[in-house]
């Protein structure tokens, strides 16, 4: 700017303002779009926003907004004066409260066609852009050497055999642990669900308040007593990735029966100035580009069918055929009778 | 008519606008919000209610009494005698204050302990010792040792010199410390969510899964009020008890500590390894875990998905100091203003600084999102973080700072009055010299809040820096043998941080204001 250094400071600032009012009556480009989301998004997301800044010349910024429920409840309490351009991490638990609040802006993707059409949403409020599997993981070593075959089906489980060493986590604390209650909803219905769930409270369940809980403290592969801990389909490939020495195979394996598809959405924000541009950014992000960056980030798979997955992916773990997957209604609907429900029978 | 006095109104201005802009006004906006769709009448609210609330005050009760069984061995230790290691002890009683619940949590079931009210109990009182032996020992360690001595003459043994004359001058020290284990645990999240199993909940958990897992605004709006109220009352019986018992008496300008002999020096040693010893049992479970791989090094390399960790330790640090600043300031202003006026208003301003101490963070967190874009917009910004931390931070400041103004003879001021010191210099020469000790306490424990992370943050929008407790929860939050080491070894580089910046802040003497 030195070159500038003989013009006066008045004329300067007059010169600016007069660019700066330009700028916002010609062209609806901003220089920084806000995207806010949940820690674990926030967290890992390094450089995988730089292509588009690159491409687009808009830096985004990203703003970490605690656990997914704290996420949707900040989005709602200010969307008279929104945080951000682009919300990111809305599942189906919390997408009804975002929907009946009216926060989101609709918009069709660019990349819509290459989704599988069971997961768009009506009117295209949200884009989906990754699901993840919960699922029922198994330590192999642990069945090794025990008589136990590893179990395929639910019923299985409810032999106190089985039931003794399964933990999951509660409904009302967990996320995985509400996705595994929808699960069991799904499979056996309304009539027999809460059957199900006594017989494997008779069995010995071990019941985690948390993931966390369930996976670090109580699954026998990290000392504790269960060989069966609800977690992640893609929880095998990194206990791969993230081991010491990384092993030739999985020390832990999926089990298919009992899985539950949650599927994340990115949403325009209702009151966002660039509308255009935020559209953008939801498209990059179900871009192929952004897309195959997914799995090996945040431990997730891609929403878009033409993104490939990585070896780890393909080698290490099992995408469940036909996971469970209740909508975000229905889920809305019933979710509290269920919770209360699941209590009365499991801390009757 | 009655004059105003300038002077206090400007010692007063900065705590004042603090506590309003970031407490009082968000904590209206959100309860109005939150209130305006409250339905009285809902079936079986009033008793779970009713449960929840009994649960979170008797459970708050037990923590607080056994805490200062706890700490009692130690606190005796360290403000009756002088001997090796005394800082370095004090130093690592502070450790587990600051270890981020989930570890402590995981150590805990490690151990063995199951999901029950008893490990509820041992876990508040393995957070809090800390506080009862520093708030304490502050003021004990300069008991002017003369008076003691004195009844000690006149033919009282040890236990009645203690229990007639040691501990009634203790009682303001303690009341505080109390008053601080007593919302600490009466608003107790963590602890309760992973080592309560589900049959537990107290109010600050209720309010969360009210508020964010089952939208229930209004009703979480209800239970704030509610454990606002209990706060309210208990801290409202403090001031007032801290009033009547407060009395004028010569502190010593040094501490008093003596060199332990012949019994003394056996009881001191069982004391202080005692404590340790049952402090360090929980955090060994962690070395030894981040012990298990070459775990210490790869936090200083990079990861492919969190970067490298350790850097997460400049942002901790850079929070920490600014947030240190800001409490140790305005809680220094505040205490100065609760001491040198009476009467009701001083009481209800000592009473909202203590508030967010005992306000759940879900409440004030939320509060940020609706309130805080006027007049600036400041949701976002990279200040609010230690704004917030400074708000639980305060309270320490002040309980710390209050005891020990309070003992400060009003005639030492009248003097110095008289003799034409202006009232800033009475300040900066009697008050100031006093107060900074006692306030070096309030400012370690400021630090080690912000390095905690307490407060409001975990629930709020706010820039993407992760500090230690945020990256030790995302390592946490993923499977591997790895990321469990890696979040092992960063707690352990947090227990080290805490002990080391405590311990500097212990000896740290601003020229000769504090050298006594």
């Amino acid at each position: 700017m030195r070159h500038l250094s003989r013009i006066s400071a008045p004329t300067l600032i007059v010169a600016m303002a007069l660019t700066a009012c330009q700028g916002e009556e010609l062209t609806e480009e901003p220089d920084t779009l806000t995207l806010i989301s949940h820690d674990s998004f926030v967290e890992s997301a390094g450089d995988t926003f730089a292509p588009f800044t690159e491409e687009t010349g808009i830096d985004v910024e990203l703003l970490p907004a605690g656990d997914a429920g704290a996420l949707v409840n900040q989005a709602v309490l200010s969307k008279d004066n929104p945080l951000a351009d682009v919300l990111f991490g809305v599942d189906d638990t919390f997408l009804s409260r975002a929907i009946d609040e009216e926060i989101f802006r609709a918009h069709e993707s660019a990349h819509i066609d290459a989704l599988d059409e069971e997961l768009r949403q009506q009117d295209d409020l949200v884009t989906p852009i990754d699901y993840g599997d919960v699922c029922f993981n198994y330590d192999k070593g642990w069945f090794e050497d025990s008589d136990l075959e590893v179990p395929d089906d639910l019923d299985d489980l409810t032999d106190p055999a089985y039931a003794s060493v399964v933990t999951v986590e509660h409904p009302a604390t967990s996320s995985p642990g509400l996705a595994f209650m929808l699960a069991t909803i799904e499979h056996y219905g309304e009539d027999g669900w809460l059957d199900w769930w006594a017989e494997m409270k008779e069995g010995g369940v071990n019941i985690a308040n948390d993931w966390n809980t369930a996976y670090y403290s109580d699954f026998t592969r990290y000392d504790g007593d269960s060989s069966i801990v609800m977690s992640y389909a893609s929880s095998p490939p990194a206990e791969v990735i993230f081991a010491d020495q990384p092993p030739e195979t999985a020390p832990t394996g999926v089990i298919e029966a009992g899985c539950y598809r949650q599927v994340e959405f990115a949403g325009i924000l209702e009151g966002t100035e660039y509308p255009e541009s935020a559209g953008q950014l939801i498209d990059y992000m179900l871009s192929v580009e952004f897309q195959e960056q997914i799995p090996l980030t945040w431990f997730v798979f891609p929403a878009n069918n033409d993104a490939e997955l990585p070896s780890e992916f393909i080698e290490h773990t099992t995408i469940p055929e036909s996971p469970a997957r209740l909508s975000a209604d229905e889920i809305a609907e019933n979710r509290d009778r269920w919770i209360d429900e699941w209590i009365g029978v499991m801390e009757g | 008519m009655r004059q105003i006095r300038w002077g206090w109104v400007a010692v007063a201005a900065l705590p004042v606008i603090f506590i309003g802009y970031f407490f009082v006004y968000p904590l209206m906006r959100i309860l109005a919000l939150g209130l305006s769709e409250l339905s009285i009448g809902a079936s079986g609210v009033e008793a779970r209610l009713f449960r929840v609330g009994w649960f979170t005050l008797w459970q708050a009760i037990v923590s607080t009494v056994l805490t200062f069984l706890a700490a009692a061995p130690l606190t005796w230790a360290v403000s009756s005698y002088r001997f090796k290691g005394r800082r370095l002890a004090m130093a690592l009683t502070t450790v587990p204050f600051v270890m981020p619940t989930v570890v402590v949590g995981a150590a805990f079931l490690a151990m063995g302990w199951r999901e029950s009210i008893g490990a509820i109990l041992v876990a508040h009182v393995f957070f809090n010792v800390a506080v009862v032996v520093r708030t304490v020992s502050t003021l004990w360690s300069r008991i002017d040792p003369r008076i003691q001595e004195g009844a000690r003459v006149l033919g009282a043994s040890e236990w009645q010199v203690f229990r007639r004359i040691t501990l009634p001058l203790l009682r303001p020290a303690m009341a505080a410390a109390a008053s601080i284990v007593f919302l600490f645990t009466f608003t107790s999240f963590g602890v309760v969510l992973i080592l309560g199993g589900f049959r537990y909940a107290t109010l600050e958990v209720e309010i969360y899964r009210q508020a964010v897992t089952l939208f229930d605004l209004p009703l979480a709006a209800a239970l704030a009020i509610v454990q606002l109220v209990g706060v309210g009352g208990a801290l409202y019986w403090y001031s007032r008890y801290q009033e009547r018992t407060a009395v004028s008496w010569t502190l010593e300008r040094g501490s008093n500590l003596r060199r332990p002999k012949g019994r003394a020096r056996i009881g001191v040693a069982f004391a202080t390894l005692g404590t340790l010893l049952a402090l360090a049992v929980p955090l060994s479970t962690l070395i030894s875990r981040s012990l298990a791989g070459s775990y210490y090094p790869a936090l200083f390399r990079e990861d492919p998905i969190v970067g490298v960790p350790v850097f997460s330790a400049v942002n901790s640090l850079f929070f920490a100091v600014a947030a240190t600043v800001l409490a140790t300031i305005i809680g220094v202003l505040a205490a100065t203003v609760i001491v040198g006026r009476t009467g009701d208003m001083s009481r209800w301003f000592d009473l909202t600084l203590m508030l967010p101490l005992g306000t759940s963070a879900v409440t004030i967190g939320f509060g940020f999102i609706v309130a805080l874009d006027w007049p600036i917009d400041i949701r976002a910004s990279r200040w609010l973080v230690p704004a917030a931390h400074a708000l639980v931070a305060v309270p320490f400041v002040v309980r710390s700072t209050v005891p020990t103004l309070r003992s400060v003879p009003t005639e030492t001021r009248d003097a110095a009055s008289v003799l034409g010191a202006s009232p800033f210099r009475v300040w900066r020469e009697i008050d100031l010299p006093i107060v900074s000790r006692a306030a070096m306490v309030g400012a370690a424990f400021a630090f080690v809040i912000s390095l905690g992370e307490f407060g409001a943050t975990s629930f709020v929008a706010r820039p993407a820096s992760a500090t230690i407790p945020t990256m030790i929860f995302r390592l946490l939050s993923r499977p591997g043998q790895s990321s469990l080491g890696m979040a092992m070894a960063l707690s352990v580089v947090l227990a080290a941080l805490t002990a080391a910046v405590v311990m500097t802040i212990d000896r740290a003497r601003f020229g000769n204001v504090g050298r006594f």
